[in-house]
């Protein structure tokens, strides 16, 4: 069928950041395509890229600017029941409320009452206003975003390790691996099209893979060796692998004096964390984490890609510094081929903490602590700025509790869904004095808002996305947005304006004069050497450019480490084998793992509006056949699954997939929400809750009697089954 | 560097390292071939054979996507030999084959006088369309069985392997193991076979509702 338009865009969806061309017939995308010779996907895209984006043109997109009829107090906030709930305003009335009621708390409480979340989904540029306008205008650097609660571990460990946070190597490499480790990233389901490359490896190239993880993941079956630990034992398997490359002499010494510090603690602490001892805490025999040791450390280059499964942890950033202390013992870092490379999750993940989404750092983690840098953007924005550190997303929710917190800014993100423990988050929701939700669906938590203020979808804007592997990208205007919507920066420059003029700072309105999202960046990028060299003229011609990008003539740096770390010497770290997890016991003898399925987006808000859902239309408990057999549960079956914190229900499916003694849920599905059950415990350092281990009990339940679909076998029900046997 | 070769293609002399096919050989001077079966991302099988050229001294027309340069070879691209070769092949083809969401071979059939009409009244290949998942449907009467989306389920992208062949002779297609449905097959619905289909015999839902609709 022949398109009126083709925009060429990038996928919404996950941090691989397909390019994509949308087809667009009477104001509709009917088509998705990807061009077959432009980075990083080369034509492949997955079914959320290919067929997802019929979310974009969903009949319950947020199209007018609402405000809760019922004045909503704390303690007494309630969630809308329908539509009657809101009162349909115009735009100036939407933003006055919301900049008197910003105002207000700022007045009675100060402007650190006030916290907001960026969003991983939206621009660079979205993401760039939201932090200058919580910064600039309100006073406070409490913005955070999603990224908290993905891959806080990962920074964490790697700053503290090499000082950056970023995925050192580029996609582009992944087909030419000749050795890697993939562990904790079930990459087939959460990233399809990079799966796609790492499968080749193997496949095309003879590439010898390494896949340590409990579960059962398809990558499994492309492995030359899987590492089968217990959830939660990560640490203890990697030190075991440390200790055998130190023992058997495959250390790389030159790397080692040349680029590292810390060898020698490092090295006797490492003393008594043999195979054998990692074998009795994780379950793999002894000879398989030689053999593994041997594989990584023998190779002339070998990568590390890993997910949540290493991040969200209450030992995450340890997790991560174990990986680390691999890559620095093996000089298997800076080059091509090599590398420490966390799995981004979202489109604009990536993007969102480059942006200055995160509350201790400006744009590419300029710190803010820094007065240089702090006037530096006093300057550009004519204002003075807060020199403290904000909270973290996941302290906003406590800061509810202690007083501190009055009023949330939720920029496109579901805390209700996303959140640990949601009876606890929503707690929090229901003390908040203001809460104001910028999106394009209802969802869990905005329904509890008191101003709603209706975006545009990727494909009804213009700016920038960065994906995992620091390439910045253009999305561009496909269709038109529904009713009233708006970009999410123009949404912000206008509240800005309103809001400064409340204030009576008129001369700091000035460094709010956007026409474009494209001025934005150009303010973005003047404020930012690292991404000084890249302007949308470039990115149109050359597609996308991989940040730090200093000059207009750089050509980007699609691989990181090459002479020096950030922090100068890559830096070892002995890590202790421990663990504050909630682990089972005789009332609640199963962990819980959560995460996704390849067919829905997270909290659902995107997915379970699109043809995705027909495909994966609910909640699954995966659960091993022996204790299926034990607790007399077949697939299809309902169970009730319980925490200390809450219960859900949904069905079981049997599979070998989990080992024995785990649970998986994945955590799309509000009416089985998975967050329902998982609990607070935090990485210190990290501040990044356990998302992989909880305990929970199972039993049989009887069929919820308002689930749609309940009534249909599992077998009926899209594509759900057993994808390993038994 | 590879070593490069040196080769006559419709009169003129072509450079291209060893090991570069025919086809791009050709692309790089210039000269177009057409192709069918052929994609540049996946690997090429020459089973359509619409991109036959004249190797002189060969015996056979020579599928130009598969066969790689040698030195001083000398090759046409448009001789008469090879224009019917294509015509025929075209001409068999639309005989039985629904082309008519294939613009770029059609008008390649006009292009060098290929009739459509030419082989009429034969058994045409029919199928119902397969309309059994959320995301794509597979119209198979307008399949020019060119592999693409085998390969790409298989091992040039995704590694999935949910589609084969079935049926023999004539009635042989692109199938799944058993004609199972394909939310039981093993397929991950990435469209990456919709993304390569030349013909319109695989297109989403929502293109095929309105195609429908025109």
């Amino acid at each position: 069928m022949q398109a009126e338009s083709i925009i060429r865009s990038t996928c919404p969806f996950c941090g691989v950041g397909c390019r994509v061309d949308l087809h667009v017939r009477g104001g509709r995308i009917f088509r998705a395509d990807a061009p077959f010779d432009v980075a990083p996907n080369y034509g492949r895209l997955c079914v959320k890229g290919r067929f997802g984006w019929d979310f974009v043109g969903h009949p319950t997109r947020l199209a007018y600017p609402l405000v809760r009829r019922t004045l909503q107090t704390p303690g007494h906030r309630t969630p809308a029941s329908g539509p009657e709930d809101w009162r349909q305003v115009s735009w100036d009335e939407a933003l006055a409320t919301v900049a008197d009621r910003l105002l207000s708390l700022a007045d009675r409480f100060g402007a650190d009452s006030i916290t907001a979340n960026a969003c991983a989904k939206a621009t660079n540029e979205d993401n760039y206003l939201l932090q200058k306008y919580i910064r600039g205008v309100i006073g406070t650097n409490n913005v955070d975003h999603c990224a908290r609660l993905c891959h806080a571990g990962s920074v964490a460990g790697l700053q503290l390790a090499l000082g950056s946070s970023a995925m050192s190597n580029s996609i582009a490499e992944m087909s030419d691996l000749e050795c890697f480790m993939v562990t904790g990233s079930n990459t087939t389901e959460t990233h399809p099209v990079i799966s796609t490359f790492l499968k080749q490896a193997v496949e095309r190239k003879g590439a010898r893979l390494i896949v340590a993880d409990p579960r059962q993941t398809e990558m499994t079956q492309f492995a030359a060796l899987w590492l089968r630990h217990r959830p939660g034992t990560d640490t203890a398997l990697f030190n075991a692998m440390a200790n055998v490359i130190v023992s058997e002499g495959l250390a790389n010494q030159a790397f080692i004096a040349a680029r590292t510090e810390g060898y020698h603690a490092y090295v006797a602490d490492l003393a008594g964390k043999t195979p054998e001892w990692a074998e009795q805490i994780t379950g793999v025999p002894a000879a398989d984490i030689r053999a593994a040791a041997r594989m990584y450390a023998g190779a002339k280059a070998a990568a590390i890609y890993w997910g949540m499964g290493i991040s969200q942890s209450t030992h995450g950033s340890d997790n991560t510094l174990t990986l680390t202390n691999l890559a620095l013992l093996c000089g298997h870092v800076g080059r091509p081929g090599t590398g420490l490379n966390p799995l981004r999750g979202q489109n604009n993940v990536q993007g969102c903490s480059d942006s200055g989404g995160s509350p201790g750092v400006y744009t590419a983690y300029q710190p803010l602590t820094d007065p240089a840098v702090r006037a530096k953007f006093e300057a550009a924005w004519g204002a003075t700025l807060p020199d403290k550190p904000g909270l973290t997303t996941t302290e906003f929710v406590d800061g509810v509790f202690t007083g501190r917190v009055k009023g949330w800014y939720l920029m496109g993100e579901n805390p209700l869904m996303s959140e640990p423990h949601q009876a606890h988050a929503r707690e929090a929701v229901e003390q908040l004095e203001f809460l104001v939700s910028q999106d394009i669906f209802f969802n869990e938590t905005n329904i509890y808002a008191d101003v709603i203020l209706p975006a545009a979808s990727f494909a009804e804007q213009e700016g920038t996305f960065t994906n995992t592997d620091r390439r910045v990208q253009r999305v561009a205007v496909a269709v038109p947005p529904p009713g009233e919507a708006r970009p999410d920066w123009q949404i912000l420059t206008d509240l800005a304006h309103v809001t400064l003029k409340k204030m009576g700072r008129p001369e700091a309105a000035a460094s709010w004069s956007y026409t474009s999202a494209s001025d934005v960046w150009e303010e973005m990028r003047r404020l930012t050497p690292d991404f000084w060299g890249i302007d949308y003229e470039r990115l149109a011609r050359e597609h996308g450019v991989h940040w730090p990008c200093p000059a207009p003539d750089h050509p980007g740096t699609p691989y990181l480490f090459e002479q020096e770390f950030p922090r100068g010497r890559g830096k070892f770290w002995p890590v202790a084998w421990k663990t504050d997890s909630e682990l089972p016991d005789d009332e609640y003898p199963f962990v819980l793992s959560t995460g996704r399925v390849l067919y829905h987006w997270h909290g659902g808000t995107m997915t379970r509006v699109s043809s995705l859902d027909a495909i994966w239309p609910e909640c699954t408990v995966e659960l091993h056949p022996k204790d299926a057999e034990r607790l007399a549960v077949a697939s299809g079956d309902w169970v009730e699954v319980s925490s200390r914190r809450g219960s859900i229900t949904a069905r079981a499916l049997v599979t070998g997939r989990s080992p024995r003694g785990l649970v998986f849920v994945p955590f799309h599905f509000a009416e089985a929400a998975a967050n329902v059950l998982t609990d607070v415990r935090l990485d210190a350092r990290a501040k990044i809750p356990d998302y992989k281990v909880c305990a929970v009990r199972l039993s049989r339940a009887e069929p919820p009697q308002d689930r749609p679909g309940a009534d249909v076998p599992l077998i009926g029900r899209g594509a759900i089954k057993d994808p390993v046997g038994q | 560097m590879a070593d490069l070769i040196s080769l006559t293609i419709n009169g003129r002399t072509v450079r291209a390292p060893a090991g570069t096919t025919i086809l791009n050989a050709a692309h790089s001077a210039g000269v177009e071939i057409p192709t069918l079966c052929y994609h540049p991302n996946l690997t090429a099988n020459g089973i359509c054979r619409l991109c036959v050229v004249e190797v002189v001294g060969a015996r056979n027309l020579q599928p130009a996507c598969v066969v790689p340069v040698a030195q001083g070879m000398v090759v046409n691209t448009e001789t008469e030999r090879v224009l019917t070769a294509r015509r025929v092949i075209l001409e068999l083809l639309a005989s039985t084959v629904d082309l008519s969401e294939a613009p770029e071979i059609l008008a390649y059939m006009k292009r060098i006088g290929a009739q459509e009409g030419r082989f009429e009244g034969g058994v045409r290949r029919e199928f119902p369309v397969a309309v059994d998942n959320p995301f794509y449907i597979r119209d198979y009467s307008k399949c020019v069985m060119c592999w693409r989306c085998i390969q790409v389920c298989a091992g040039d992208v995704q590694n999935t392997y949910a589609l084969t062949w079935g049926g023999r002779g004539i009635h042989s297609h692109v199938a799944t193991a058993y004609g199972v449905p394909m939310p039981q097959t093993t397929c991950v619905f990435c469209g990456n076979c919709v993304g390569v289909c030349p013909t319109g015999a695989l297109k989403g839902r929502t293109e095929y509702e309105l195609t429908i609709e025109d």
